[in-house]
């Protein structure tokens, strides 16, 4: 009478896989549920843009308005919010459950409120006798009159007053929540040295691997033994840094920091400055007096690899930042396959799809995290080379 | 002018595709050969996977 537990784990994750197949009983709903949304989006745009738009949008079929509604939807999950928002429900999708976050705005004297004055977007906010609104296509606060209109010129960019934006916004509060959870994490490994006899302990258990996996495999072999240790810690930092934050982009918190482009470019712009300003004389050498090559080369190569400094980094930003996003968005719309469909293969298909993409998902998120400190090092590598290139780059070129 | 601008990208995509892939497969060669090596090698594709991805991704920014 012995049942291996093997079949059962089957069983339960068949059954688990099998839940959406329960959407079977519902399927009427389903035509509910696409409607409501787009119904919302109309009155959004409505809002926005105003007449002219209202009229266009009206002559749009069902089917053309729930995709647009689920584009925008897939939009807004990409952009900053100034608001924490783990979900929408209700009859009309206008109560949300969350919670506000501080707005602090530079408008010619400093402005400070809660971000529950802007009622998710759809209000006017007061301030100090200014009026301030969230636009709906960037996300960014205006200042605008006591109705809250935008003026737009030719382009569809928004003509308002953009005041200077300090608030402590979805991705600032999360990269501190981040930031928080490394410092007491690492603390905590470290601390655990001293007092158990140089052994780690709980969680530390897992992450002291991976710290000698980055200085034994990705800094010593790329940066080398005399140089190593005064890029450690930059190396760890951006490394968990970027793998917690692409974990936390992967939860339904629905967060998507390193799919934002000014963060992975201040990551960009930390890593060029350091790479330039620790740079020994041999760097700097190759990149403005080539050696090895004929005199003429020299001058034709000296602007390519002044560029070269400037891409290097330049390409960091924009790997991390595409590989996130695409992620996001290839995920996100395998779920709005789902109301596509309208049919009962949908849900199915859909939730299948996503849940392998999800597992794809985590490996990226650590390859990317794995990727960026990799390249990162391998820059600090060159900066500090020391060559000696009389001999070296005969035998290369002749 | 749309079409010109995709159809450059698609290429580039494709490019990059055909890259990726030849260097996947260099690798699977060079491990089959020497499988204790595998360490090493992987560590070499995924840098230049990563360099060449880089550059498709440039491409869809540049639609974009």
């Amino acid at each position: 009478m012995v049942i291996s537990r093997k079949p059962l784990h089957f069983i339960l994750a068949a059954f688990v896989a099998c839940l959406p197949l329960l959407s079977f009983a519902t399927t009427s709903n389903d035509s509910v549920t696409t409607a409501t949304p787009a119904m919302e989006t109309t009155k959004h745009v409505a809002s926005i843009k105003g007449e002219g738009h209202e009229v266009e949008n009206a002559n749009l079929t069902e089917e053309q308005k729930s995709d647009s509604e689920r584009k925008s939807h897939i939009k807004h999950h990409l952009m900053d919010s100034h608001d924490f928002t783990f979900f929408t429900y209700g009859e009309e999708n206008n109560k949300h459950f969350g919670f506000s976050l501080p707005v602090i705005l530079y408008d010619n004297g400093l402005h400070f409120f809660s971000s529950s004055k802007f009622e998710h977007g759809e209000a006017v906010a007061e301030s100090n006798g200014n009026y301030y609104k969230i636009n709906h296509h960037n996300g960014l606060v205006y200042r605008t009159d006591a109705e809250g209109s935008f003026t737009e010129d030719d382009k569809g960019h928004v003509t308002n007053v953009k005041p200077l934006d300090f608030s402590i916004t979805k991705n600032l509060f999360m990269i501190i929540l981040v930031g928080l959870l490394m410092f007491f994490l690492f603390r905590g490994l470290g601390k655990s040295y001293k007092q158990n006899g140089s052994i780690a302990t709980g969680a530390g258990r897992f992450f002291e691997p991976i710290v000698l996996y980055i200085r034994d495999d990705i800094a010593i072999p790329n940066i080398g033994e005399k140089h190593y240790k005064k890029y450690m810690s930059f190396l760890l930092t951006i490394f968990f840094f970027i793998w917690f934050l692409n974990m936390f982009g992967l939860t339904p918190l629905g967060v998507n920091i390193t799919g934002n482009l000014a963060i992975t470019a201040s990551l960009a712009v930390i890593t060029y400055l350091i790479t330039t300003f620790t740079a020994k004389k041999d760097y700097w050498g190759h990149i403005f007096w080539m050696p090895g090559v004929p005199v003429p080369m020299k001058f034709i190569l000296a602007p390519i690899e002044l560029l070269g400094t400037i891409i290097k980094p330049f390409s960091l930003m924009i790997r991390l930042y595409a590989n996130m996003v695409a992620g996001h968005i290839v995920l996100m719309s395998l779920i709005a396959l789902m109301y596509t469909f309208n049919s009962p293969i949908g849900s199915p298909l859909s939730f299948f799809l996503a849940f392998v993409l999800s597992l794809l998902e985590i490996l990226v998120a650590l390859l990317q995290a794995y990727i960026f400190t990799m390249l990162a090092a391998l820059y600090f590598g060159a900066a500090v080379e020391e060559h000696h290139h009389d001999e070296h780059h005969e035998v290369a070129h002749h | 002018m749309e079409i010109p601008k995709i159809v450059g990208a698609g290429l580039v995509v494709i490019g990059a595709g055909i890259g990726i892939g030849r260097i996947g497969g260099s690798a699977m060669d060079a491990i089959a050969r020497q499988p204790e090596a595998t360490g090493k090698i992987q560590t070499a594709m995924l840098i230049a996977a990563a360099l060449i991805e880089g550059i498709g991704f440039a491409a869809l920014f540049a639609v974009n």
